[in-house]
């Protein structure tokens, strides 16, 4: 996979330090699983919250403080499991799965288990369940196909997992990764040969342009 | 600080867990105070995060991380799904999915504990417009335009000064690109 579009520095930078809510996080990690030059950049930026947090000045705990803690290891309780909101889903035998984890475990399934929505001339869309608030789903455009024209309100994200799309500010194959906001008007291309599959991620409805599309669109909810 | 983690995965050492609560532990609660909670607030999630460095000492791999990395991820993810109950995804290494690394290593042949000190150096020395954002970014969990917005100045200086200080800090780490 040769990936020519990556997150911006700043999206990346916001993912290490834990700025990111739920969804964009998604298509950061997801990207991340699909590109090690990315993963590459968050460590080292990581590597600098280490540095900043070895170099703040330390607060003094209370005398109690360790032995507190020392408590809570003889309990059994450090044997229980924190939190682990998502299944992963590891496969044992059989072809690698074409979805990395962590959107693997967020669908319930790989590629070929998609519950895909119709959306209408040929296209499908699976909603993904996040909790903050921002719009994270799949998108299925048929090869060949144009998305209708649309700018945007908000954010828009996009990572391509199959296929590829063009519009006019490149062009996106498997594991690129495409950021968008109200400065962007564009109209994405599914490229021919095979249908575009790609993870959206919206915190505002689309602007579409034509009357037809904005017509349709309360039906198919984007 | 790296192999007091490993003694505490292997032999679930106490001695060696002491050492590194001596060290971290404060500096988790400077940490978590930059967030506004009060002392004893603070306390209380620098101790569960330490109960995590117990919990989680298995998956620290030395050759990927140095201990400050390792235990900053673990204050921020408590941060995220402790104070703001909320999930942050991350791949998942065991993942066939995942596409692996070009070469082994890059990062990790760089000798750890030497890296720390380049590292803790390159910080000393940064410039304070551009150490104030990356405190920003990272002990206040603010994103670029809530930086720009507390600082008063505008987006586009936010982001070249955390450029600046990225390229200043991978200079001194010899990683120059
Ligand atoms: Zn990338």
């Amino acid at each position: 996979m040769t990936i020519a579009h990556h997150p911006s520095e700043e999206l990346l930078l916001d993912y290490a330090s834990g700025a990111l809510t739920e969804s964009w996080s998604l298509a950061v990690a997801t990207h991340l699983a699909l590109c090690p030059e990315c993963r590459h950049e968050v460590a080292r930026m990581e590597a600098v919250g280490g540095g900043l947090l070895d170099a703040l000045t330390p607060t003094a705990c209370s005398d109690a403080a360790f032995d507190a803690v020392l408590a809570r290891l003889t309990d059994g309780a450090d044997a229980a499991p924190i939190t682990v909101p998502r299944e992963t889903l590891h496969e044992t035998a059989g072809p690698a799965p074409v979805l990395p984890d962590p959107l693997r475990g967020y669908i319930g399934a790989d590629l070929d288990g998609v519950p895909w929505q119709r959306l209408g001339l040929g296209a499908y869309q699976c909603l993904v369940r996040t909790e903050d608030g921002v719009t994270a789903r799949l998108l299925r455009i048929p090869a060949g196909r144009p998305v209708p024209e649309h700018t945007h309100r908000g954010q828009e994200l996009t990572l391509v997992l199959r296929g590829a799309f063009s519009d006019q500010t490149g062009h996106y194959g498997a594991g690129d990764f495409q950021e968008a906001d109200e400065h962007i008007k564009h109209q994405p291309h599914a490229a021919p040969g095979e249908d575009c599959i790609c993870l959206a991620i919206t915190d505002a409805p689309l602007r579409f342009r034509s009357l037809a599309a904005r017509l349709v669109q309360p039906l198919l909810g984007i | 600080m790296d192999d007091l983690i490993v003694a505490v995965a292997q032999h679930r050492d106490r001695a060696a867990f002491r050492e590194l609560f001596d060290h971290f532990a404060p500096r988790l609660k400077a940490f978590v105070m930059r967030q506004g909670l009060d002392s004893q607030m603070a306390e209380e999630v620098t101790q569960e995060a330490m109960v995590r460095v117990w919990q989680k000492a298995q998956q620290f791999d030395p050759s990927k991380a140095r201990a400050s990395t390792w235990i900053f991820t673990i204050a921020r993810n408590l941060r995220i799904d402790f104070l703001r109950k909320s999930y942050r995804p991350e791949p998942d290494p065991d993942d066939p999915a995942m596409v692996p690394d070009a070469e082994p290593g890059g990062f990790a042949h760089v000798a750890q504990a030497q890296e720390a000190e380049r590292l803790r150096a390159a910080i000393a020395v940064l410039p304070d417009d551009q150490r104030v954002v990356l405190h920003l970014a990272f002990f206040e969990e603010k994103t670029h335009p809530e930086i720009a917005e507390q600082l008063g100045i505008p987006l586009g200086t936010v982001k070249s000064r955390i450029r600046l200080a990225f390229k200043r800090v991978r200079s001194e780490l010899g990683e120059d690109q």
